[in-house]
């Protein structure tokens, strides 16, 4: 077995286990940061050996493929590995300043590891019923993150949350097994084939579609995402900054694998469904924002309308399309975990979220302002940032293609988004506090400014870096694209090493 | 047999989206313990029922001489079970920690995260 797709799995749980043992002391926190770096390090060898190597393939236990449970490595999953540990560290370092020593004792540290080693797992697996398991690993952790600060509301939200995501939970399953029942074979690489070959494709498209309902639950995608507004404003701005990059991405994951690895069988049906899906999911995350008025909640809206601009790209289902959905599911991580991040701190500075009680950002932190806009106008689709480059591949693909209604939409949803940023910006950053506060950074104990700043800093370097170096991640997402459309090196790399 | 319990997972799955639909947190979780059974038997019916040899070898590694059963289901039904059986108790608790906090469990009266009236 390969050392290589087991560590960056490993380390998070080893981690959380250090991090239980050590609650009640600063080590704990420590054993927490400690352990983010280490998976920082694994992600790196990992997409090292895949841009060297290309898809890589191990068997866990010896048990040879479809049989055993496979893990694999292909350009996404390593990039999706390699961002998930990046938010892992920032965030990590980040709830240093936020998360007090009541939360640290009832195990924020143990869960916030667990939580990324579940979504970890769920990169690398190349099982469907193991792809199950990571999602609950990641969904208990979730739960337990949620509630965690005990406040009314996140018990509220938490009530929404919870019972939403148990039925997608149940539905994966009855999917998979069913699957099983009909194909004999839980591996995905081997499922491809035996799905094509399956004589009852009108069964196989009917699994396809509870697979599609039960991801797309996860996604929050149009019209099942409202456990995401109902919750993602409750807990502490760590755990909804590190929900809001990582959890709807991994529902996207799974779409983009699952309907280019195994369902392509009825593409007229299914991906005309996942078009018209995200096409409503765009509108109506960005509307819904437009009415909001809590600097949170306005983010959570975005994280369902942006959602739209990635399960478009697959819909739409071309090369070019492909690798936008990619691109843009790599640069909206980052920049929406930042956004969160920020938020934390205007409400640390401002003393609320809602952008009517709170002011004077602009005037009086202006280092905070200045990082507001990066990712603010990335998300937007500004250029030179990530975002330009993300929204653009996605309208070029669907002008390709000739879908002008399409390409409207997702250039109006930009428009709204420029509006929800600006609303934004007036309300937290260009009026005065209503109340005469004068907010600085230097408020923040120093110790805390730090935690909270760094963090910040480097992620809005990255999102930067990427819109003003986009051909080498481009040419990144193109290679990722390509292995996900014609997936005939992860069949090999998987069930090849068996017939070795 | 297949269709006898195939039928009872319908009955249960059916049962489980009447009590979902009642709007009370309590009955929703009695529905969604009902709901994950039924999607149990609906795998252990999709892996066949059918009377075979445990799937075990004989001394020497002999393959065992009838048809075997198959093991896989059952092994991915302990697997749900457990895991199920971990996030129902997880919801069990927020249920009462919810009824503590808001004295009922009408879940459309649930509505701090959310509240109803907009500003004026």
């Amino acid at each position: 077995m390969s050392w290589v797709l087991a560590l960056p799995i490993m380390i998070p749980f080893v981690t959380a286990v250090l991090a239980f043992l050590l609650r009640r002391s600063r080590m704990g926190d420590l054993a927490s940061v400690g352990g983010s770096v280490a998976s920082l390090v694994a992600a790196v060898v990992l997409i090292a050996e895949v841009l060297d190597q290309g898809v890589i393939a191990g068997q866990i236990g010896g048990w040879q493929a479809p049989f055993g449970i496979t893990l694999v490595a292909d350009h996404l999953s390593a990039a999706m590995v390699l961002i998930t540990a990046i938010i892992g560290l920032s965030v990590a370092v980040w709830s240093l300043a936020e998360i007090g020593p009541t939360s640290a004792r009832f195990g924020y540290h143990a869960l916030f590891q667990s939580l990324l080693g579940g979504v970890t797992g769920a990169f690398l697996t190349g099982d469907l019923f193991n792809l199950y398991v990571w999602f609950e690993v990641l969904l208990i952790s979730s739960f337990g993150l949620l509630v965690i600060g005990g406040r009314k509301s996140a018990i509220d939200g938490a009530v929404k949350y919870v019972t939403l995501n148990l039925i997608a939970t149940v539905l994966f399953l009855a999917g998979a097994g069913l699957l099983y029942g009909a194909t004999g074979t839980l591996n995905m690489a081997d499922l491809r084939g035996a799905v094509a070959a399956s004589p009852d494709q009108g069964l196989m498209t009917l699994i396809a579609m509870m697979l599609m309902v039960a991801f797309g639950m996860k996604a929050a995608v149009f019209p099942l995402f409202f456990w995401l507004p109902a919750s993602y404003h409750t807990p502490h701005y760590a755990v909804s900054a590190v929900f809001a990059g990582l959890l709807t991405k991994v529902g996207v994951y799974a779409l983009l694998r699952v309907f280019t690895l195994i369902f392509v069988g009825d593409l007229g049906y299914t991906h005309e469904i996942l078009l018209w899906v995200s096409l409503l999911t765009m509108l109506t995350g960005v509307l819904g924002a437009a009415a909001q008025s809590d600097f949170r909640k306005i983010l959570s809206f975005h994280i369902i309308s942006q959602i739209g601009y990635m399960v478009l790209g697959l819909a739409l289902m071309t090369p070019l399309a492909v690798m936008g959905a990619v691109f843009y599911l790599l640069h909206h991580i980052i920049v929406k975990t930042n956004l969160f991040l920020i938020a934390g701190v205007s409400q640390r500075l401002t003393g609320s979220s809602d952008l009517y009680a709170i002011g004077g950002l602009y005037r009086t932190a202006p280092l905070l302002a200045a990082l507001f806009i990066i990712p603010a106008f990335s998300l937007a689709g500004f250029p030179p940032l990530s975002g330009f480059w993300a929204k653009f591949v996605i309208v070029r693909a669907s002008l390709d293609l000739g879908e002008w209604l399409v390409a409207g939409v997702a250039l109006l949803v930009g428009l709204l988004t420029i509006f929800s940023m600006t609303k934004i910006w007036a309300e937290a950053f260009w009026k005065a506090h209503p109340d005469g506060r004068q907010p600085a950074l230097a408020d923040l104990p120093r110790s805390a400014r730090w935690q909270m700043m760094v963090p910040i800093i480097a992620l809005a370097v990255m999102t930067v870096l990427i819109g003003a170096f986009p051909s080498a991640f481009l040419e990144f997402a193109t290679k990722g694209a390509e292995q996900l459309l014609d997936p005939a090196a992860y069949v090999a790399a998987v069930l090849g090493e068996a017939r070795r | 047999m297949e269709t006898l319990v195939a039928c009872l997972s319908g009955f249960l799955v059916a049962t489980s989206i009447w009590l979902m639909l009642s709007g009370n947190l309590m009955r929703f979780l009695f529905g969604l313990l009902l709901l994950s059974n039924g999607v149990n038997l609906a795998i252990l019916a999709a892996g066949r029922l059918t009377p075979g040899a445990p799937p075990l070898l004989g001394a020497k590694g002999a393959l065992p001489p009838d048809t075997m059963a198959n093991a896989l289901p059952q092994a991915l039904l302990l697997t749900a079970i457990v895991i199920g059986f971990g996030l129902f108790a997880f919801a069990l608790a927020l249920t009462i920690r919810a009824y503590r906090t808001f004295g009922h469990l009408e879940v459309d009266r649930m509505r701090i995260a959310e509240p109803a009236e907009e500003r004026e």
